[in-house]
């Protein structure tokens, strides 16, 4: 379950500014629904798959969920690595759980994606040509068992503090897929957590290795976020719309506010040395993210960004003789049973 | 062949006793698979007793843009609910 909140544009033409989209005039019957439609933003209500909305709206989600869905099923991948090398039954079997979980989400998001128009093949299509990006924290290798651990204390943690409001969408399919998702996702969250604390009672080269996962994992979870509010073009727009409530800073702070204290708690430090309490804004001051290994990261060039993509377009496709042969037999069923019934 | 499996629509049934209620949808070959796959889909942690599929081409629904003449006509009667009537305090509660 993870999302950054980052609504990422179309890649700009190389060397040309990107194209903005500039409204047509609308007629008297689309400026009519448009009311109606700022109407409803107003008063806070929700639209519904039928109801007509505005050209960029429907578009704005359509990139953002299926970009969440994308996220959720290439989220399987780092974590899946460590199934068959889990430490014992029990984590085994949580571990399980939980790359299901990100499955089953990514499925209720593409559902909700769907209902606006777009199809499924059409997702997945820009998925597996690299059109549709998805959150780069995928993009790290997981290296150690305590990496897992980590994605769930840090990585699921941001994306809760990242999808509680997407429960308030303005869009029902997403703001209802988001519920059953958030439902799911405290589980995610602590079991990484407990598995961390486990560590922690063990040797010291146990603890040397969570140690090291959050030093490795804490600047990518915090920049989970997005970028600041102040490069963030697209954020007004979504939170006009109601697609986004609360601001990439404010999150951040928040998170970061919540996860200092459980640091405390599991004997772990944190790797930013300018990461302190701020007695007059009630909240933690941090150092400077590095925003272009980000961007860097989103562009392509992390240090697993390739062998993910190729991971889901491989699946893909072996799995294609087997939706062929199903279709092939629910035909046959059919057929045989119009038989029966003539 | 790459032909995009039909869409069903799944509608859960929480516990016994309550309505089956529409949960989202899913991609599968026929309505069988579709049973089964919102079993692991929708129901991984219990939320369900008993499941129904649906192919989403067989719902007919009512239009946003039919939404005065399908409904309005229901609030100038407001003789069919019970507040519209005045009864004396000491009836009780009727």
């Amino acid at each position: 379950m993870y999302t950054q909140a980052l609504d990422l544009p179309p890649s700009p033409v190389e060397g040309k500014p990107a194209l903005k989209a500039v409204a047509a005039p609308l007629s008297g019957r689309e400026q009519a629904l448009q009311t109606a439609f700022d109407a409803k933003m107003d008063a806070d209500a929700k639209i519904e798959p039928q109801d007509w909305m505005p050209e960029a709206y429907r578009k704005t989600l359509v990139r953002q969920i299926s970009q969440h869905a994308h996220s959720e099923i290439i989220g399987m991948q780092p974590e899946g690595n460590w199934i068959s090398r889990a430490p014992s039954l029990k984590r085994k079997a949580i571990l399980l759980a939980k790359v299901q979980d990100e499955g089953g989400h990514g499925l209720y998001l593409y559902s909700a994606g769907e209902t606006l128009g777009t199809s499924r093949d059409q997702m997945l299509d820009a998925l597996h040509t690299g059109k549709a990006k998805y959150s780069s924290i995928f993009n790290y290798p997981t290296l150690t068992w305590a990496d897992t651990g980590v994605i769930g204390w840090l990585v699921d943690g941001a994306a809760i503090m990242n999808q509680i409001p997407i429960c308030r969408c303005s869009y029902g399919p997403y703001a209802r897929a988001m519920i059953r998702i958030c439902k799911e996702e405290s589980f995610h969250q602590r079991q990484g957590f407990e598995s961390l604390m486990q560590l922690m009672k063990g040797t010291a080269a146990q603890r040397e290795m969570v140690q090291d996962a959050v030093n490795r994992w804490w600047w990518p979870s915090i920049a989970m976020f997005g970028p600041p509010d102040a490069n963030s073009p697209n954020s007004e727009q979504s939170m006009r719309w109601g697609i986004k409530r609360i601001s990439n800073d404010d999150l951040r702070q928040r998170f970061i506010d919540a996860t200092v204290p459980q640091a405390k708690v599991l004997g772990v430090s944190l790797p930013d040395p300018d990461l302190k309490w701020n007695e007059e804004r009630q909240a933690h001051d941090y150092g400077q993210i590095d925003w272009d290994d980000f961007w860097n990261v989103v562009n392509g060039n992390g240090p697993c960004n390739k062998e993910r993509l190729a991971t889901r377009v491989n699946a893909h496709e072996n799995g294609a003789w087997v939706r062929e042969a199903a279709l092939a037999y629910a035909a046959k069923q059919k057929a045989h049973a119009m038989k029966v019934a003539a | 062949m790459n032909q995009e499996l039909p869409l069903f629509e799944v509608f859960i049934r929480s516990k016994q006793g309550l309505e089956h209620k529409h949960c989202g949808s899913l991609h599968a070959s026929d309505a069988q698979q579709a049973l089964q796959m919102a079993r692991d889909v929708y129901t991984r942690r219990m939320e369900g007793v008993s499941i129904w599929v649906i192919a989403s081409n067989q719902i007919t629904a009512s239009q946003p843009e039919d939404k005065q003449e399908m409904f309005e006509p229901a609030s100038d009667k407001i003789y069919r609910h019970p507040t519209f009537y005045e009864i004396p305090d000491e009836v009780g509660h009727m």
